[in-house]
């Protein structure tokens, strides 16, 4: 609340909102005596830590690593000589020759009785509870807990909260912790969960009837030590036992965040974040995690021939294969267009472009509205101060973006910067509501032009400004003015401390929507933009993209689309192959700061639908042009032959040549002086697996109810709503 | 034939007496030479016997006619000159009434005589059996009606031969329930860990025993077949419940 009164309040307040987080090292060490044994630590450990650091567990509820310190839990209790009572452990730094005892009686009853009064409200549905199986409080209980209760009286009943159509909760279990309330606020930046009432009467919710409405909201269930918060969309659907996992990335935004997918049987259950400390945190959005169910509908399992007539007709391989070989027959290779879509995965690609150049066509990438960026150095289209540098930045300025939707764990990163440290983030463009101060300088091009020109405020901030940092958004690159604006922007890097050699900085960062973009332009795929050339192509190959101009394809062209969900490309294409998607190949993809990383797959394709990569291989054999690699190991071997840093995994390699990057200007430096739009509509459908995905389209209606959805209206709503 | 090899027999065993030598006495199995043209026929077949050890190189166990071994001849240390009345009658004794097999049969016919009769006429009687018998599969309802089952798959999980399958949705009045309870009774081992993990008594084993099926998939009981049982045999469930209860 304090916090909130400030944020309220923050004309008054200058000064940036601080927590009390235990890991600031202050690098003075001491020691101190964990069951006897001495360790050296830092003294803004607290005792937690040095515990955890002597190698000793001590059961928690309300802490965690990544949040602001609580204490109300009172489940690491541990004894202290010398301190009268029993102290709690995450809350309470280390002082020199603290004598830590974690194994005596009073630790011990300490634990019990805490655990004791934990139970004593929280029921006992454990088998009913979502949580079961993967729920601290049972592993606590079981081995620091009593055998039997002691309670007689009655447990109380809270009512449930509707938090949305992510977030489903059981009131009853809630031991209030408070991680949720603490994630929202200072991970997700939302002040919409807090407490009410005291004592028994505490309560977890929204203090007026809300929505959890930010784009993390699902870290919270993942938080909640107990089943008071559990996945709406994943209720009573599988037990944690049940489930084989498989560590894979998500492709969904441009970050390429590591997840762990769940799968029973040849089903998906269920995406969980996994740590990466310079993508993800632990952090991963409502997308990544729940738009998965999009690939259980609309898909392409079979080829699909679309007759003259308008009717559908399912193929055979084979049949699919002839009809192509007729098609390709009958254009020259200057007659091809290729479409290579957001999702597509490095081999993939690389496999589509090696078959189109073989063919004698050089337009892999056709499309109008992709980034107009070069792919001649790997400094102009990265984000090159990567993700992890929004640590080290001091100034912050977005050209026609909106971080909150494009990349929601970076704006993320930056919030707790801006909130924790007092980073100051400057807008060109659309103004969000990231949920974090800043300043908005105006929504047209020309608000760049006089930044570039030296003329607007902001550029004596980034001229001051030691690491800045320059955010711009591909979508904004993708206008029609895109190359004028990316001059401005080196304009603008020319002139302040962008790049900064002393302190080896580069802040000229492309922030991309698309996965599959960074890879391409690393396999050397420049975006095609001879416009008028598009219109004698006879023979139009969409590569999983969904996301083209239907003005770009010429309407006596012949259409094929290999991809995995029913959308706009396969509604437009007539042949359609069906392909994998994410979770169903083995593939690798490049994030935006030009870190490769391997997705694997977790389960299978249906019915026909194949890897990519080999039915564009197949295609190859059919058309007389073979691909030479048969195997996906002689592919990414093809692959380290045109880009060596495509196969070292989960690496950053230093792209270099930044300032031939700022100095090579083409084009034009004349914006057209629109606005910047918004660059995603609706945060919940960006892609085909989004669009198809029912709980997605459940947010959208809930969040925005304005914006279009897929479905109809549900017959039974959710919570009976 | 028999008889001629017996008598064979005794003329190898009175061979030492005939081939004792003026200075030195040797037992039968102590010399290997053979006396008489007669006997060296004789001792070639039966070369093992006049030694003290067997040689393992020479030695065919499967040569040697086992049944001699057991005759009465050899067990009586020969064949008698002469068999008295009073030979067979001991032979009879021996042979006869001193065998405990002739006394049970014998005992067992008196008993049975007056006993009554052990047998359970079984497909129109039946036996008792204990509350904790471990027969086909039931779902049980509470007396509302309302499934028991909360599809928490305990049992699913505590089932060593992975014959049950559940799935799960949340009901219209957001109620944990099953949508699929399928036991394989073809994989089931009749453990009764499922009712042991159950922890609302919905899963149980009842009573029965009698629901063998002429196909295989007659075995597969789904949700509605187990819930049928469950409310075909409840009174019984309900009672041995009530006993295992006391148990717990």
């Amino acid at each position: 609340m304090f916090t909130q009164l400030l944020r309220r309040n923050r004309k008054l307040f200058t000064a940036p909102v601080r927590y009390f987080r235990p890991t600031q090292t202050l690098n003075n060490k001491f020691d101190i005596f964990v069951d006897g044994k001495p360790i050296t630590v830092d003294s803004s450990y607290t005792i937690f830590q040095a515990c955890h650091e002597a190698g000793v567990t001590i059961p928690r509820f309300c802490y965690h690593e990544r949040l602001a310190v609580a204490g109300n839990c009172r489940m690491c209790l541990v004894e202290v000589e010398g301190a009268p009572k029993p102290v709690a452990s995450c809350a309470m730094n280390v002082m020199p020759n603290m004598k830590v005892n974690t194994k005596s009686e009073t630790t011990k009853v300490a634990r019990g009785g805490v655990l004791e009064f934990l139970l004593a409200n929280h029921p006992l549905d454990c088998p009913i509870c979502d949580q079961g199986g993967e729920c601290d409080l049972q592993d606590i209980s079981q081995v620091y807990g009593y055998q039997e209760s002691r309670f007689n009286e009655y447990k109380r009943a809270v009512e449930d909260k509707y938090l949305g159509p992510i977030i489903r909760t059981v009131m009853n279990r809630c031991i209030h912790c408070t991680r949720c309330i603490r994630f929202t606020e200072q991970v997700a930046g939302e002040h919409t969960l807090g407490t009410t009432g005291r004592g028994n009467y505490t309560e977890i919710g929204t203090y007026v009837e809300a929505l959890v409405t930010n784009e993390l909201s699902a870290n919270a269930v993942d938080l909640c030590p107990v089943g008071a918060l559990t996945h709406l969309p994943y209720t009573f659907v599988a037990r944690p036992w049940e489930l084989k996992s498989v560590y894979s990335i998500d492709v969904l935004d441009g970050m390429g965040s590591a997840i762990e997918v769940n799968y029973r049987g040849g089903e998906l259950m269920r995406i969980l974040p996994r740590v990466h400390e310079e993508i993800n945190l632990e952090w991963i959005s409502d997308k990544t995690r729940h738009a998965f169910d999009g690939l259980k509908k609309q898909r392409l399992s079979f080829p699909i021939l679309k007759t003259p007539g308008g009717d559908i007709k399912e193929l055979k391989w084979e049949e699919a294969m002839d009809i192509m070989r007729d098609q390709f027959d009958q254009v020259s290779g200057d007659e091809i267009a290729g479409f290579v879509g957001k999702l597509a995965d490095l081999e993939s690609t690389l496999a589509f472009r090696d078959l189109l150049h073989r063919l004698g066509c050089e337009h892999v990438e056709s499309s109008s509205i992709a980034p107009k960026l070069n792919a001649n150095l790997r400094s102009e289209y990265l984000f090159n101060s990567t993700i992890p540098g929004v640590e080290d930045a001091d100034y912050v300025l977005m050209v026609g973006s909106n971080i909150r939707t494009e990349a929601p764990l970076l704006c993320s990163r930056i919030r707790s910067r801006v909130d924790e440290h007092g980073l100051e983030v400057g807008i060109v463009g659309y103004a969000p509501n990231l949920k974090h101060r800043y300043s908005h300088h105006g929504t047209t091009t020309d608000t760049l032009k006089e930044i570039a020109d030296g003329s607007h405020p902001a550029f004596e901030k980034l001229r001051e400004a030691k690491r800045p940092m320059v955010i711009v958004s591909s979508h904004a690159l993708s206008r029609d003015d895109g190359e004028a604006i990316l001059n401005n922007i080196k304009a603008i890097a020319e002139s302040t401390n962008v790049i900064n050699h002393e302190e080896r900085w580069n802040g000229m960062n492309v922030l991309h929507n698309d996965i599959g973009r960074v890879g391409a332009l690393d396999l050397g795929i420049q975006p095609y933009s001879g416009k008028d050339n598009i219109k004698n192509k006879k023979l139009v190959y969409l590569l999983a993209a969904d996301e083209f101009r239907e003005e770009d394809i010429p309407e006596d062209a012949f259409v094929i689309y290999q991809g995995h969900n029913g959308d706009k490309g396969a509604n437009f294409a007539d042949l359609v192959l069906p392909g994998s998607s994410y979770l169903e190949k083995h593939g690798s993809y490049v994030n935006m700061d030009g870190r490769t990383q391997i997705g694997r797959k977790a389960v299978t394709a249906p019915a026909l639908a194949r890897e990519d990569w080999t039915i564009l291989r197949a295609l190859s054999e059919e058309l007389g042009a073979p691909l030479p690699y048969d195997s996906i190991e002689e592919l990414r071997s093809r692959m380290s032959d045109l880009a060596p840093h495509l196969i070292k995994y989960d690496a950053l390699e230093s792209s270099g040549f930044e300032d031939l990057v700022v100095k090579n200007k083409r084009g034009s430096s004349e914006m057209n002086g629109t606005t910047f739009e918004d660059p995603i509509d609706n945060f919940y459908m960006t892609d085909s697996i989004s669009r198809n995905s029912q709980v997605m389209a459940r947010c959208s209606k809930e969040f925005n109810p304005k914006k279009f959805t897929n479905f109809k209206e549900p017959d039974i709503d959710f919570a009976g709503r | 034939m028999l008889l001629s090899r017996i008598l064979r027999r005794n003329r190898a065993v009175m061979l030492p007496i005939r081939s004792i030598g003026s200075n030195q006495r040797l037992e039968a199995h102590e010399t290997d030479e053979p006396r008489t043209p007669e006997d060296s026929q004789f001792l070639a077949h039966f070369n093992d016997r006049k030694k003290k050890y067997y040689d393992p190189y020479s030695h065919d166990p499967q040569a040697e006619d086992y049944q001699d071994s057991i005759l009465m001849s050899d067990r009586m240390g020969g064949v008698p000159d002469e068999i008295t009345s009073a030979d067979i009658s001991e032979n009879w004794f021996y042979t006869i009434y001193k065998t405990e097999i002739t006394w049970t049969v014998f005992f067992f016919g008196a008993y049975s005589a007056f006993e009554p009769d052990h047998i359970i006429h079984y497909p129109w009687e039946k036996g008792p059996l204990s509350p904790l018998f471990r027969g086909e599969h039931a779902l049980r309802r509470y007396p509302t009606g309302e499934e028991r089952c909360i599809a928490c798959k305990l049992c699913e999980a505590a089932c060593p031969a992975f014959a049950i399958t559940i799935e799960t949705e949340p009901r219209h009045d957001d109620a944990r329930r099953t949508t699929k309870y399928d036991i394989d009774m073809t994989k089931c081992i009749f453990c009764g860990f499922c009712q042991e993990a159950c922890p609302v008594d919905a899963i149980v084993e009842g009573p029965n025993y009698e629901y063998s099926t002429v196909h295989h998939e007659e075995l597969l009981y789904d949700k509605v077949k187990l819930l049928a049982n469950g409310d075909k045999w409840e009174p019984q469930l309900a009672r041995n419940l009530e006993t295992r209860i006391i148990n717990r």
